[in-house]
């Protein structure tokens, strides 16, 4: 599934990200990588925006980008 | 600072010798007698205290800052003194990859890899070493000497982190040390072991071990290049090899014409494609990121103990449900932005009207002792009364740059700027513009600089185009010395929060237009860190606020000083004598005193109309008169092309020069006298929009790429200023 797909407070491992090398290069360069454990902690208001945790570090994305990251659940949030 | 005191010569001597790289301070009486600094670049992700540790290392001596905070955009110079040797220090932008893409980011790469300096110091962030370590793997694969500094290891420890230095040490193969510069923890340390890395004549080769596969492959033609005894500068075979695998430029580029490379490249080949198949992937770059993050995964397990969960992560989760929540998050801004003017105004208002009192006794108590009427008029009307009436606007200004400095350095303005990324990019803005726009409301240079972290060039253009709407400090005084004539003190502030909200709405619009009309195109991706929130130190926000006030003051002792003195000497001369004489045997004919008050009254205006200012104003009149402006509000908006403190300082020459009496009037009160309600607001309403400072034109220049965009931005911003000017006129008057 997207990462954009996930619920809040749910938590992922990503399994893979398109799009272009620069914008690969920019996520590993916050961790985000294949492989990574992702948990997403909320969005903004017109679910335009997500917010997600790696590692220790919040990181906010546009859900366009987010749709081009793909996850598998690991642990359901509350 | 004196360096006869020091008894350690033996530095000097070997300092001395070495004689590389320079310190660009000229007055530094050590580079005269030829001493060479150690430089130090200063390198590390975004919000890890840099500017602080700075602060901290240079502290005990004199210092050179950069008089913008917050955002780094620059590389920024610091030169001082320890243990008798100079260091200079160039703190870079901060940069989450070497090979990122803002602009900002570029800056910190060209330095690192073009520049001549003597180590590297790497500042990391204690309480997130494992994502920090990514740029300290490669900063390592950069061959250079370096020493990291394990930045606000207090905080760390209060979250319960602990972090084994000497592991790490001995993991990376760099000097290590903890270090706050919060609390001074561990300073000295740190400057005793740049000086002690950068005398030593070897420099420390990184440990890093990587992943078996890749490691195989290292040590294949790490192998090679030993059996052929191959020597690259100063480069261990096997840093070559690193260089060589993940496809260092530089290094291709001087290995090109070697005829090793003959035997290489088959080697080479090979090597990738075991790689590509055993990564799943056929780019080199992104292997690297792979291995890097296994690597910095490896390093945090073996160096960090982590009780919990960090607490300030904790909390700033807890701040960021309310800060950030769905509903209040907008609200809670905007509230945050009103408090904002509302105490500029109010707080400010306070020591004003003491500072105001001062200066005009200050005038009259300089003018009697000045003989000549002359003189007197240049020195009390012209330099005491044009910088007087910058001076007075102090205390907003502090308010101003310290609400800020607040928002920059708590991590605030990049939930702002992820709460509003939704609404703005409606408008055909970037998120991240927030950050350049709010630094516009206190001066727009630093705000130009700041568009560098947008990486798409229509991003930025739009956001350059729009930033002048957004109200700089300087221009604050014209709307406090208006809203406060104009208005009863009680909604003053609220007036001026409006002033504010609407440049920044207009701007918006603007934006959207540009980008439907102009820049059309696509988005850039809106990836960004949300840091932690922290409470800033108070020494750094004294020291934003001294660096702001001192530079207020300095440019109203000097530029506002000589534009006074210009503007004094354009509105006294031409005299025209002629004139003069029939007023005077006017004036000497009539008994009664109030004729002769009238008389010279209407003499003094003449001599304004005619003089070199009155000139100028006369000819562009008929351009600002359907605005409701006379020629002296146009002369001040000319000149405020050239800084916007001016406008206050020449409407302040301007009028009191032309008052009948030089009494105690303020400059407030006779404006009130002069101008009505729309000529007013409609003057507000120009001056928030039409041009900015020379200064920041010619940033503007540079930033947006060329002149002429310069000139398409003087015809926008003229053009709207103009239009909306006339509108407000003409709709106050129609219900005043």
């Amino acid at each position: 599934m997207k990462l954009s797909e996930l619920k809040k407070g749910q938590r992922a491992i990503v399994k893979d990200i398109h799009g272009s090398k620069e914008m690969k290069q920019r996520l590993a360069s916050f961790g985000l990588i294949k492989g990574a454990e992702v948990e997403l902690i909320d969005c903004s208001l017109t679910k335009s925006n997500i917010e997600i945790m790696v590692g220790t570090t919040l990181l906010a994305l546009r859900r366009e980008e987010a749709n081009n990251i793909e996850v598998e659940v690991i642990e359901d949030g509350l | 600072m004196d360096c006869s005191s020091c008894k350690d010569e033996n530095i000097g001597k070997r300092r001395r010798k070495r004689g590389q790289g320079h310190c660009t301070f000229e007055n530094q009486e050590e580079i005269k007698s030829g001493l060479a600094p150690i430089k130090v670049a200063l390198a590390g992700q975004p919000n890890v205290g840099k500017s602080m540790l700075i602060n901290a290392l240079s502290g005990q001596t004199r210092v050179k800052v950069g008089n913008f905070s917050g955002v780094t955009v620059d590389k920024l110079e610091v030169c001082f003194e320890h243990h008798c040797h100079l260091i200079d220090l160039i703190d870079l932008p901060g940069t989450y990859s070497i090979d990122g893409f803002t602009e900002e980011e570029k800056v910190a790469r060209e330095f690192l890899l073009n520049e001549e300096y003597d180590l590297i110091l790497n500042v990391v962030d204690s309480t997130n070493l494992q994502r920090n370590l990514l740029l300290t793997l490669e900063l390592l694969e950069l061959n250079k000497k370096m020493v990291v500094a394990l930045n606000m290891i207090d905080e760390a420890k209060k979250d319960g982190i602990e972090i084994d230095d000497k592991l790490l040490e001995k993991i990376l193969g760099v000097r290590v040390v903890k270090v706050s510069a919060k609390s001074g923890e561990g300073v000295e340390e740190l400057l005793n072991v740049i000086h002690e890395e950068a005398d030593n004549p070897n420099r420390s080769h990184s440990n890093i071990v990587y992943s078996d596969p890749v490691e195989e492959e290292l040590i294949k033609i790490e192998e090679f290049l030993n059996q052929r005894g191959f020597r690259y500068k100063d480069l261990t075979n096997r840093e070559v090899a690193i260089g060589l695998l993940f496809e260092n430029e530089r290094l291709y580029k001087d290995l090109h014409d070697n005829p090793i490379m003959v035997e290489l490249y088959p080697m080479l080949i090979e090597a990738k494609e075991h790689l590509y198949t055993h990564f799943e992937t056929k780019d080199i770059k992104e292997i690297k990121a792979i291995e890097h993050a296994a690597i910095a995964r490896g390093i945090a397990k073996e160096v960090l103990k982590i009780k919990s969960k960090p607490k300030s992560l904790t909390l700033t989760q807890k701040i960021d449900s309310i800060l950030m929540h769905k509903y209040f998050g907008i609200p809670i801004f905007l509230f945050f932005m009103w408090a904002l003017f509302q105490l500029t105004f109010k707080f400010g208002a306070i020591p004003m009207d003491y500072i105001d009192s001062a200066i005009n006794s200050f005038g009259n108590f300089v003018g009697s002792f000045i003989e000549s009427d002359e003189l007197r008029s240049l020195v009390v009307d012209g330099i005491i009364h044009g910088v007087g009436a910058v001076l007075l606007f102090l205390p907003n200004i502090i308010i101003l740059y310290l609400g800020i400095a607040l928002l920059e350095t708590t991590g605030y303005m990049s939930r702002v700027a992820f709460i509003l990324d939704g609404f703005f990019h409606k408008f055909g803005l970037h998120g991240k513009s927030f950050i350049p726009l709010v630094t516009g409301f206190g001066c727009t240079v630093p705000a130009y600089m700041a568009t560098r972290t947008l990486r798409s060039k229509k991003d930025r253009l739009i956001t350059l185009f729009i930033l002048g709407f957004m109200s700089c400090g300087a221009r604050l005084p014209i709307y406090v010395l208006f809203t406060s004539a104009f208005f009863p003190q009680e909604i003053a502030g609220h007036i001026l929060f409006l002033i504010y909200i609407s440049g920044a709405l207009l701007g918006l619009i603007m934006a959207k237009l540009l980008r439907v009309l102009v820049f059309k195109g696509e988005d850039e991706p809106f990836v960004m860190e949300l840091p932690r929130y922290r409470l800033p130190s108070l020494k750094l926000l004294w020291h934003t606020i001294y660096s702001k006030a001192i530079g207020y003051l300095k440019k109203a002792g000097s530029f506002i000083l000589i534009a006074s003195m210009l503007i004094w000497f354009a509105s006294n001369y031409p005299k025209d004598e002629n004139l003069i004489k029939t007023y005077q045997t006017k004036i000497e004919a009539t008994k009664d005193k109030e004729q002769k008050e009238k008389l010279n009254l209407e003499l003094k205006a003449k001599l304004l109309e005619n003089s070199y200012l009155g000139m100028v104003g006369k000819a562009t009149e008929p351009f600002f008169a359907p605005l409701g402006f006379d020629w002296r509000l146009s002369v001040a908006l000319e000149a405020g092309l050239a800084a916007k403190e001016v406008v206050v300082s020449t409407l302040g020459v301007l009028y009191s020069v032309g008052e009948a009496d030089e009494s105690s009037d303020t400059l407030k009160e006779i404006l009130k006298k002069n101008l009505n309600l729309a000529t007013a607001l409609s003057f507000i309403v120009f001056v928030m929009i039409y041009l900015p400072c020379m200064a920041a034109s010619a940033v503007f220049v540079k930033e947006a790429g060329g002149f002429r965009y310069l000139v398409y931005l003087f015809i926008f911003t003229t053009f709207v200023a103009w239009t909306l000017s006339f509108i407000t006129y003409h709709v106050v008057k129609l219900f005043s």
